[in-house]
């Protein structure tokens, strides 16, 4: 009989890091497939760029670091952040914009803070930021969709060409997502009476009908995904709650104030990548609070931040960024937001059981 | 009855399957039985019998040292062949002072007197017979139950809380005991009763065991005094600290006792020894143990003698050759035995043999991923990936800052971990070295003492012989004065 020492417990869930990656993977296969319908061969490349890259860079960082590769490679997480941020790219975004993306995401974002579980940023939205950052025009190349198989789409070659030789006719092509175009529109001080009709279908938003990132548009296909997680228990409900009531209450509360100016709630809560974000990014364990009272402040946070950013900040959509600030938020979160520990107050003393409840006889004389 | 709710907790697989349908059996008497004279918590038993000497069934072997000690007995009748260390049923495989007694086959009691009605004895007597039959908590504390009893009735309980609950998967001897001998439980709780002065017990039963509660219910019908509590299955459920929660919603202090919410915690195996002990004068000489496992030929329940070998147990439910770990206890807080060649003690409620994927050896810790399950799991509210992550770097304070010392070491969190990191593992070696490192300030404190009483006592001797020398100079001089004015005068 082998026998070595080792503590107990001697049973274990049946649950792995692979498994709850692979949940998050297949979670977010429906809307992933959804924004390749809808954009075509184009998105499905980078996606393939993407997620080639992470992989590839994880492989050479396992390597360099001197850690198993097959142990870790077979985790999933570098698949998914591959995944994730194919998801939050511009559908036809060239494929250096993917490659320089997994490569930032996995090496800077992940491998060196030291690898799975280490790193502070969420890898893909860090990436996300340095892209947006870095290359302004090529991250803002929004497009109406043109399903696959339509007669606007694209085919297989022609797809290829415009992942990895450019798009021949940029401004045939281009357009703005609902978010771009308010900004630019509430810029000319015109009134939102007169900017959202015709640009602005809630019913088309949430099934994905509508210009942005590869992965983000299809709220409701993003949403049976969330949900589902939250069936298996692959996340928690406190951080997506948190989020999209954060945006519920202060864009409803604006709009309320002052509809002309400030959109309403449906608008924000089914434009940009907020549904994504707050199912598939930020309830990122790695990077969140691992308490229920810190996730519940670290989403209404992310939920606040973007919902600031929208509207006052320099960019149309900020979901990346209020992630990204949230992330680093997360550690002074953890250490303020700890659970009360049993038989002791929140600072820490033993805590006295109270006099009168130390008489009240249990079952309170009940005998069932 | 109104229950409240304990925090966290965990759903394992019951996997009582295995031997729940199995009454409980009497182990043949072994040939040989190993009964260590340490088997609670507390200073160890001084053995009484000599080698060589025959010993009635029931006769004692070691006395209590006083204290917290309790005393053992003969668990048949034979012969001591040997005083001396045997392997002890704990994971570090060291030996232990071991009465070594060689069955005659004749299982013949020692001259015993007819117990006296209990009711009419003093609590305080109730309690010492009961410690002189050498009860301990059978839940697996091993604590001197009748020490429990006099200091919570000091403590002036108001509620005996009898734990049925039986969390642990694969354990169903309680849940045997309670199916088969109610009558006896229930005896025994009135006993406890008696001996706290406590008006009202409540007998705390898992929902999984419905023909326990059932049996439980039928024999404590007349008695407004006693209650049944039929609670949610959740691990650690029979956990003392979350029973309390579970039944008052108070909570022990930090540092505190159980005794402090009014209510004493006591397993329904102690219950039905103390039955024994004070009706048949029966000490505590067997128990109910739960062979199990999927390593298992053949689970079952025994009613095995204290000091029968785990290879006894085994062999009797057919051996398990496949066996890969063999545990003392359940699986989530049981403890890995050397070998089978360990000796059954007071607290073992059940032997499990598990093959490697059962028990998932092969499983290789990864890095945590900060997922929160842990926090969510653990009963105690502890953040546990933050202790062990304080405890792999050696920071022990900041281990401590995140409530170390409160962690009860169910295994919920190391149960959850989608890692597979070896939670409790870290935090008994961080309790290790605190332990050593607290010795070691002792020690320094002592020697502190001792050093500083030691040049105070030169410092005195100093004194003394200085004052000696000066006051034999003063008489000198006196006496020289004396002379001098005689020879003046």
């Amino acid at each position: 009989m082998s026998w070595f020492p080792a503590s107990a417990p001697h049973a274990h869930a049946p649950d792995s890091v692979p498994r709850i990656m692979g949940l998050v993977l297949a979670a977010a296969a429906p809307a992933l497939f959804c924004g390749v319908a809808l954009f075509g061969w184009p998105a499905l490349n980078l996606l393939l760029v993407t997620v080639i890259t992470c992989l590839l860079c994880e492989a050479a960082c396992l390597r360099l670091g001197g850690k198993p590769p097959r142990l870790f490679l077979g985790d999933g997480s570098a698949a998914l952040t591959g995944v994730l941020l194919a998801m939050s790219l511009p559908p036809w975004a060239p494929w250096w914009v993917g490659a320089v993306g997994g490569v930032f995401a996995i090496v800077v974002g992940k491998q060196v803070f030291g690898g799975i579980g280490q790193n502070l940023f969420n890898p893909a939205m860090l990436a996300r930021v340095m892209l947006l950052v870095s290359f302004p025009v090529e991250m803002t190349l929004w497009l109406e969709p043109r399903p696959l198989f339509s007669s606007q789409a694209p085919g297989f070659l022609e797809g290829l060409a415009i992942t990895f030789g450019g798009i021949p006719n940029i401004d045939a092509v281009s357009g703005a997502t609902v978010l771009s175009h308010l900004r630019t529109e509430l810029g000319l001080s015109r009134e939102l009476g007169q900017i959202l009709p015709g640009r602005y279908q809630p019913g088309l938003a949430g099934v994905g009908w509508t210009g942005g990132s590869a992965g983000e548009t299809s709220d409701l296909l993003i949403l049976f995904g969330g949900l589902w997680l939250l069936w298996r228990r692959a996340i928690t409900w406190q951080i997506p709650v948190a989020m999209l009531l954060a945006v519920l209450v202060l864009s409803g509360g604006l709009h309320l104030a002052d509809p002309r100016r400030f959109a309403g709630p449906e608008v924000h809560l089914l434009s940009g990548g907020l549904m994504l974000g707050a199912f598939f990014i930020a309830t990122d364990p790695v990077t969140s609070p691992t308490t229920k009272l810190g996730q519940l402040i670290f989403g209404a946070g992310c939920g606040a931040l973007i919902y600031i950013i929208r509207v006052w900040g320099g960019y149309p959509e900020g979901v990346a960024f209020a992630v990204v600030l949230m992330n680093a938020a997360t550690p002074l979160i953890d250490h303020y937001a700890r659970p009360r520990i049993y038989g002791r107050t929140w600072r820490g003393q033993s805590r006295p059981v109270p006099e009168r409840a130390k008489h009240r006889a249990v079952g309170s004389g009940e005998t069932e | 009855m109104k229950l409240f709710d304990f925090w966290g907790g965990v759903h394992p697989a019951g996997q009582k399957h295995w031997s729940a349908e199995r009454p409980i059996e009497l182990l043949p008497m072994p040939a040989r039985l190993y009964v260590p004279l340490q088997q609670h918590t507390g200073r160890s038993a001084l053995p009484v019998v000599a080698i060589g000497e025959k010993v009635g069934k029931g006769q004692l072997l070691g006395r209590e040292q006083g204290g917290v000690s309790a005393s053992v007995h003969a668990p048949t009748s034979g012969k001591v062949v040997a005083i001396g260390n045997f392997t002890a049923p704990h994971a570090s495989g060291l030996p232990l002072p071991t009465v070594i007694v060689e069955s005659d086959g004749e299982d013949r009691w020692v001259e015993r007197e007819p117990p006296p009605d209990p009711f009419t004895l003093e609590p305080e007597q109730v309690a010492a017979r009961i410690g002189a039959a050498g009860v301990v908590g059978m839940g697996g504390a091993n604590f001197p139950a009748a020490l429990k009893l006099d200091k919570a009735r000091q403590a002036k309980v108001h509620t005996l809380a009898v734990n049925g609950a039986e969390c642990e998967p694969y354990m169903t001897c309680d849940d045997r005991l309670m199916r088969e001998r109610a009558e006896q439980i229930v005896d025994g709780v009135r006993l406890m009763l008696h001996a706290l002065q406590a008006p009202r017990a409540v007998i705390a039963i898992e929902d999984n065991k419905p023909e326990a509660v059932a049996r439980l219910r039928a024999a404590c019908q007349e008695d407004r005094n006693l209650a049944i509590a039929v609670v949610p299955a959740r691990y650690p459920a029979g956990s003392a600290k979350q029973l309390i929660q579970l039944l008052t919603g108070l909570e022990t202090p930090a540092g505190g006792r159980g005794t402090d919410t009014g209510v004493l915690v006591h397993n329904v195996g102690t219950a039905y020894a103390v039955h024994r002990a004070l009706r048949l004068s029966h000490p505590l000489i067997s128990r109910i143990v739960t062979v199990t496992g999927d390593a298992v030929a053949q689970p079952q329940n025994l009613e095995a003698p204290i000091g029968a070998l785990v290879d006894d147990l085994l062999a009797f439910c057919g051996g398990a050759p496949a066996a890969a770990r063999l545990l003392m206890g359940g699986p989530m807080m049981g403890q890995p035995l050397p070998g089978a060649q360990v000796p059954i003690v007071k607290g073992t409620n059940g032997i499990l043999a598990l093959t490697a994927a059962a028990a998932r050896l092969t499983v290789e810790p990864s890095p945590c991923i900060r997922c929160g399950r842990c926090v969510d799991a653990c009963p105690m509210g502890l953040m546990p990936l933050e202790m062990s992550k304080r405890t792999r770097c050696d920071d022990l304070d900041g281990a401590l800052d995140f409530g170390l010392i409160d962690c009860i070491s169910c295994g919920s969190c190391a149960y959850v971990c989608p890692s597979h990191i070896p939670l409790v593992q870290y935090f008994e070696y961080a309790r290790g070295v605190l332990e050593a490192r607290q010795r070691a300030e002792q020690k320094a404190k002592e020697t502190r003492r001792l050093l500083e009483r030691h040049q105070a006592r030169l410092a005195r001797e100093e004194q003394a012989k200085a004052d000696a020398a000066a006051r034999r100079r003063a008489e000198k001089e006196q006496a020289k004065a004396k002379t001098k004015a005689g020879a003046a005068a």
